[in-house]
C-alpha cells in the first residue's frame, strides 16, 4: 500500500491535475472556470489527504479526528454563503 | 512499530501512544484548517461581491512562478512521504536525506515567492500607501491585494517553520543512537508539511487562476 510506486501515481496524478487546472484557466467557460478549478482543487486536495497523509489506512478515530475540521469549515461556508448569496440577490 | 519510543505509563500499548499523537496532530491541524478557512471565506465573500475587479486585479500575478511553486511544493510532499517511509522502514540515513531534500524544496519555494513579492511591490501592488492600481475600482482591487499579500504570507510563514522543523529532524534523524524513536514525530512533521501543501492546491487557483480567459 505505502510502496515507492504507490506514492509516484498519486504524485503524477497531482502534477497532472495541476497542468489541467491551468490549461482550463485560459479557455473561457463563463462560470464554469472557477467551478472547474474548485472541483480540481477539491479533488488534489483529497489525494493529498487520503494518500500522503495516510488517512486512507488510519484507524476510524483519527479518520473522525480529521474529517472534523473540514467539516466546521463546511458549516462555516454554508451558513456566510447562505446569507452573502440572498443579500446578493435582492441586491440584484 | 514494538521497537519504538518507550510507552508512557498512560498507554497499553506502543500503537495506542501512536494513535494518540497522531490524534493531537489533527487536533491542531482541524485548528490551522479553521484558521485558513475564515481567510479563505474573506476571499469568497468579496470575490462573490466584486468579481470584475478580482478578475482584473488577479491577472497582475504572475502564474508562470505560481504554478512553478505549486508543482515544487507538490514534489517536496513526495519527498516527504518517502522520508516518512523511510523512517517507519528503521532507514535513519535515507530518511534523514528524504527531510533535507524536502526542506530544500521549501527554501526554493520561498525564493520563488521572495521574487514574485518584490516584482508586485515594485508594481505598487502592495497595499499599503504606494498602492495604485490602473483599473475602475482600486479600492476593491486593494482588497484583493490585501487577501494575496495576507493568505500568501501566513502560508510562507507556515513553509518557513517547516523547514526549520525539517532540518531539526534531518539532523536529529541521522544523530540518533535510536533512530527508530523517532518514526512518530517525523510522520507528525510528515502531516504539518502535506497540510501546508494542501492549503497552496486551494490558494494557486483563486489568487492566480482568476479571470485569466477573459
Amino acid at each position: 500500500m505505502n510502496s515507492v510506486k504507490h506514492y509516484l501515481i498519486i504524485l503524477g496524478a497531482l502534477m497532472l491535475l495541476l497542468g489541467a487546472t491551468v490549461g482550463v484557466a485560459y479557455i473561457d467557460l463563463g462560470p464554469f472556470n472557477t467551478a472547474v478549478a474548485i472541483a480540481i482543487s477539491l479533488t488534489k486536495g483529497v489525494l493529498i489527504v487520503l494518500f500522503f497523509m495516510h488517512v486512507k489506512t488510519a484507524s476510524p478515530l483519527v479518520r473522525i479526528f480529521a474529517c472534523a475540521g473540514f467539516f466546521w469549515l463546511g458549516l462555516l461556508f454554508a451558513l456566510s454563503l447562505g446569507d452573502l448569496l440572498e443579500r446578493l440577490r435582492i441586491a440584484w | 512499530m514494538s521497537a519504538e519510543a518507550p510507552v508512557a505509563h498512560q498507554f497499553d500499548s506502543a500503537e495506542q501512544q501512536r494513535e494518540a499523537a497522531t490524534l493531537g496532530m489533527w487536533v491542531f491541524l482541524a485548528t490551522e484548517v479553521l484558521f485558513f478557512g475564515a481567510l479563505f471565506l474573506a476571499y469568497t465573500a468579496y470575490r462573490l461581491y466584486f468579481p470584475a475587479v478580482f478578475h482584473q486585479a488577479s491577472s497582475h500575478t504572475i502564474v508562470a512562478l505560481g504554478a512553478t511553486n505549486t508543482a515544487v511544493l507538490l514534489l517536496s510532499s513526495f519527498f516527504m512521504v518517502l522520508a516518512v517511509r523511510a523512517a517507519e522502514l528503521k532507514q535513519p540515513k535515507p530518511g534523514s536525506n528524504w527531510l533535507f531534500l524536502t526542506a530544500a524544496l521549501g527554501v526554493l519555494f520561498l525564493v520563488f515567492k521572495g521574487f514574485e513579492y518584490s516584482q508586485e511591490i515594485h508594481e505598487g501592488l502592495f497595499p499599503g500607501h504606494a498602492f495604485h492600481f490602473e483599473g475602475a475600482d482600486e479600492d476593491h482591487a486593494r482588497m484583493f491585494f490585501y487577501l494575496y499579500f495576507l493568505t500568501t504570507g501566513v502560508h510562507a510563514l507556515h513553509v518557513f517553520i517547516g523547514i526549520v522543523m525539517l532540518t531539526i529532524f534531518g539532523v536529529r534523524l541521522r544523530r540518533a543512537a535510536q533512530p527508530a524513536r523517532l518514526s512518530t514525530s517525523v510522520e507528525l512533521l510528515g502531516l504539518y508539511w502535506h497540510f501546508v501543501d494542501l492549503v497552496w492546491v486551494f490558494l494557486f487557483p483563486l489568487l492566480y487562476l482568476a479571470g485569466r480567459a477573459r
